[in-house]
């Protein structure tokens, strides 16, 4: 197209709002941004002078649909800060209530958010009840999903802000009967998560991102917990270094911050951790996704979502090995030492690596804090992808509305969550 | 479509948490609900948007802009019905947590609140517009959802 400024606004079927700003001229790309423009609410300056222990329930707050990936990550960085070890019970129970979060939360994002794009809908309200694979997967998502919050709801008390866990353990313990029902539950989606997975394997887009560098928190059995943090490059960090490869950069049009991995472009998520880690997967996962997991590593963008419908088989496979061996016995309460430290956690949520530095004072106050977030990490990627697709494409774009749509796939194969890395994104064209 | 009720959700400065509550909300209704309720806009769920002549808007979040404020009385005027849902709306906590910052901390985020002119303070929905109803909690309690949006089917004559 020669020339083209488009307007698109409230980009809809991602978590927050997000816009881009388009221009092309005689054929060229001549501008563009990708920004954030969620107000800030400010929880960097919040929670100094907060009580440590405090800390968790207020940053979940920072993110409705990512609020158990905080809870966990502060929890972590509170107990490395005072020096604070776990029981066996406790880090299979905080296994169990991500890998809700990341049943309920791919799925949200992969039947609610993609899906729709791949049957030429608005929306998944929209899917046909008489055609046979719209009424299946229209139902699929709401079981699918239901799961996945089953399993934060009877560890956690509830899949958004769980209140049970705290620093050293959980205040309540599920009863093992209710975590036996929740395993039935699970087995019950494994073939609606096989579909889902075949489905995105023929259908999804394309879009390869070259050179770009991928790094994700990696352990033997990719519990997204514990680990060491890889990336694409050879790179392998401690949990405590992590934060010293993270390039700030301040992207003047956006609200949130942007970062780069040793001055590189990088992707985290569920793409990355495929691409990395492939092999740590569940041995049952394994089984039954062979032929698709030959696809990673790949370039393609579009393959997150592929990859996270297999986490989502990788996430119920993990939790039912954990259900069908844990039994589960009271535990007293950990009193916290408060003391002056520097505690770091770093966990994997669902949309990527999550990270959490709190410098603690003697009285267990935070002095600073610092908190990297997924979005906030692949928002320059997004904005390249972006760019590359039109230099890429010039030739064949030939109107505002398909160029949006396309726009929209891309920015959602990111899944960004604009609530935690800020929260409002507009599209216009210059 | 004239025997549905009309709806729109809106989300201003919050976690978004309530959101997710609805969405899992969804779960459970949506076979019901599809039947009762016209999603006029809703933009986790659907693209098209049309927040005109709706019986009910639903407010989530706390108000922290003038773009905001006027967005909210744009729907305030074409909605029969406006509830404030979740914390963030109802009280305005967390998120004017900087309200209370004391003068160091407001130094530190001045720049921003220029530069994306924000407004001074934060503040809760009632402080701008009429509220009808609300929905405590953070995130909303399903329960106190539930129990609202079923008023709400039969005092507009859906069921």
């Amino acid at each position: 197209m020669h020339n083209l400024d488009l307007s698109l606004s409230d980009i809809s079927k991602i978590e927050g709002k997000a816009s881009c700003e388009i221009k092309i001229r005689n054929g060229k790309l001549q501008d563009i941004k990708f920004s954030i423009a969620e107000y800030k609410r400010f929880y960097t300056q919040a929670i100094r002078g907060k009580d440590i222990a405090a800390l968790p329930q207020l940053t979940a707050r920072i993110c409705g649909t990512c609020s158990n990936a905080h809870l966990l990550c502060a929890v972590k960085a509170v107990e490395n800060a005072l020096a604070v070890s776990v029981s066996p019970q406790t880090v299979n129970l905080r296994k169990l209530l991500n890998y809700g979060l990341f049943i309920r939360d791919h799925a949200l994002h992969l039947y609610v958010f993609v899906l729709p794009d791949l049957f030429g809908k608005d929306s998944i309200l929209d899917f046909d009840e008489s055609d046979s694979l719209e009424h299946q997967m229209l139902h699929n998502a709401f079981i699918v999903k239901a799961a996945g919050n089953q399993l934060g709801k009877t560890v956690g008390g509830r899949s958004v802000h769980a209140p049970f866990i705290i620093p050293g353990g959980f205040t309540r313990l599920p009863l093992t009967d209710d975590l036996k029902k929740t395993g039935e539950q699970l087995e019950k989606i494994r073939p609606l998560v096989l579909d889902l997975i075949d489905l995105f394997f023929k259908k999804d887009g394309r879009l390869l991102r070259k050179n770009l560098l991928y790094a994700s928190l990696i352990d033997d059995e990719l519990s997204f917990l514990s680990g060491s943090l890889f990336s694409s490059n050879g790179d392998i960090v401690g949990e405590k270094k992590f934060g010293d490869y993270l390039e700030k950069v301040i992207i003047p049009y956006s609200h949130a911050t942007g970062y780069k991995y040793l001055g590189k472009t990088y992707m985290v998520g569920a793409l990355a951790r495929l691409n990395l880690a492939k092999d740590k997967l569940h041995k049952r996962t394994v089984k039954d996704t062979e032929k698709y997991l030959k696809i990673f590593p790949s370039q393609n963008i579009y393959h997150n979502n592929l990859a996270q419908a297999i986490e989502i088989l990788h996430a119920v496979d993990s939790s039912l090995e954990i259900i069908n061996n844990i039994k589960i016995y009271p535990e007293s309460q950990v009193v916290l030492q408060r003391k002056e430290s520097i505690g770091v956690g770093v966990v994997e949520a669902p949309r990527g690596t999550l990270y959490y530095r709190l410098e603690v004072d003697a009285g267990g106050k935070i002095k600073n804090g610092r908190i990297v977030v997924p979005t906030g990490q692949n928002q320059i990627g997004i904005e390249e992808s972006i760019r590359q697709f039109i230099i890429d494409n010039m030739a064949a774009i030939k109107d505002k509305s398909s160029l949006e749509h396309t726009i929209e796939s891309i920015v959602r194969a990111y899944d960004p969550c604009m609530s935690c890395a800020s929260h409002f994104l507009k599209f216009r064209y210059l | 479509m004239n025997n549905k009720l009309k709806i729109g959700w809106f989300s201003f400065s919050c976690s978004e948490d309530s959101t997710i509550i609805f969405t899992e909300l969804l779960n459970d209704y949506y076979l019901e609900w599809r039947n009762l309720i016209d999603f006029r806009s809703m933009l986790i769920l659907q693209k098209k948007s049309n927040p005109v002549d709706l019986d009910v808007a639903f407010i989530e979040g706390a108000i922290t802009s003038k773009s905001q404020e006027k967005k909210l009385l744009t729907i305030r005027n074409n909605a029969k019905k406006l509830v404030a849902v979740g914390s963030c709306a109802v009280i305005g906590m967390p998120s004017s947590q900087r309200n209370t910052f004391q003068k160091d901390l407001k130094g530190e985020i001045n720049n921003v609140l220029i530069t994306f002119d924000y407004t001074q303070n934060v503040k809760k929905v009632a402080d701008i517009v009429r509220v009808d109803d609300t929905v405590a909690g953070c995130p909303m309690n399903e329960a106190q959802f539930l129990e609202l949006i079923n008023r709400y089917f039969k005092e507009f004559g859906i069921k």
